[in-house]
């Protein structure tokens, strides 16, 4: 369910950009997904085929993902670590004072049309 | 020549969202409208709590309520009847939060000239919401006993944006596992800034502290 709110959203943004570009096809979307951002890329990308393929724009296009990885902050050591392997725990100095820094972003990257 | 071009956009799908609850922030300020967004699982006692809690501010505020439902108006019927203020539907339409837009829709229908306090019930789920910004002055949410003391860890982003945690159903404690204390912990490791009040909607015990707690905030909210 979520997915397909996100979906509506990034729909509405191509269709702006594509309209600030005078574009009348878009062949994909290149998404930047973090991976502690709760979006599941499939269910994503199943969202997307229902979604797009109502939209002129963007009928048969595809929804590529990049999952990118998450890297949290601790404020005691000054050191980056993988969130996702040690969560809020930071593994050098074993401090809790610890914040993300990447890994939440849900990011329109880059479109893709036809060269003409 | 390439077949494709590519157009660099570079932007979070939810950019517009913060910027519409930003000015939608702006504006009841103006118009000295407090907003509480109210997010919790579905049937952690969000509507009971409400009830109770306007039953004991409805002399001292004027407030109306905005139930966010996926479908059916049960809740504000059940608002209305119980406390006899204005209560509207917002159906999200299959939709499992509310954005800022959503929100400033479902205003335009409760008169804002006439009232200090707005409570917005959101969609009962605890990941979805948390991720969009309503325009509220200010994020609450509820965790019942049953769910159980861990959920803080579980869900991380719905702890970090509230700055109010009610636990509900107090009175089940015993036949739960629920640890009171390391509850706390987890949510401060969210949140410091966070304030947690047990209370028992059912029968009303803590939610007066809950209350005294909405109407200092909203009265100093409005003095500043
Ligand atoms: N034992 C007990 N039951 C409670 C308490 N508060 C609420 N309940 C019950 O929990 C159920 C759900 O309460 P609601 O107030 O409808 O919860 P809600 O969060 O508004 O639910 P949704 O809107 O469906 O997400 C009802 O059967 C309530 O009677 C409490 O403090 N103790
Ligand atoms: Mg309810
Ligand atoms: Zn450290």
């Amino acid at each position: 369910m979520h997915e397909l709110g996100i979906v509506f959203y990034i729909i509405r943004d191509v269709k702006q950009a594509a309209g600030e570009n005078g574009v009348t096809k878009v062949n994909a979307v290149v998404m930047n997904i973090g991976e502690v951002s709760t979006v599941v890329p499939e269910y994503l990308t199943d969202c997307w085929r229902w979604a797009a393929d109502k939209e002129d724009l963007l009928r048969g296009s595809e929804l590529k993902v990049n999952v990118t990885p998450a890297v949290s902050w601790c404020e005691d050591c000054h050191q980056e670590y993988p969130t996702v392997q040690y969560g809020k725990t930071c593994p050098f100095c074993a401090s809790e004072h610890t914040f993300l820094r990447r890994g939440n972003e849900v990011e329109i990257k880059e479109i893709e049309v036809p060269n003409d | 020549m390439d077949p494709i071009k590519v157009i660099e956009i570079k932007k979070s799908v939810f950019a517009d969202n913060d910027q519409d609850a930003a000015l939608l922030r702006k504006e009841l300020k103006g118009k000295g409208v407090y907003l509480l967004n109210l997010m919790s699982s579905p049937g952690s006692g969000k509507t009971t709590t409400l009830i109770k809690t306007i039953g004991l501010l409805k002399d001292s505020l004027r407030i109306a309520v905005m139930e966010a439902d996926i479908d059916s108006d049960v809740d504000a019927v059940k608002i209305r009847e119980a406390t006899g203020i204005r209560s509207i539907q917002l159906h999200t339409g299959g939709m499992c939060h509310l954005d800022a837009e959503m929100t400033r829709q479902g205003l335009d229908n409760v008169d804002m000239e006439n009232l200090d306090l707005v409570i917005l019930e959101n969609v009962g789920n605890l990941v979805c919401p948390a991720e969009f910004d309503t325009g509220a002055v200010c994020n609450a949410m509820i965790l019942s006993v049953p769910e159980g003391d861990d959920k803080p860890l579980k869900y991380p982003l719905m702890f970090s944006v509230c700055d109010m945690v009610v636990i509900n159903k107090m009175d089940v404690l015993p036949y739960f596992d629920f640890d009171l204390d390391k509850c706390k912990k987890y949510i401060r490791l969210r949140n410091p800034k966070a304030q947690v009040i047990p209370v028992c909607a059912k029968t009303g015990e803590g939610v007066d502290v809950f209350a005294a707690w909405l109407l200092e905030q909203v009265k100093s909210w409005k003095q500043q």
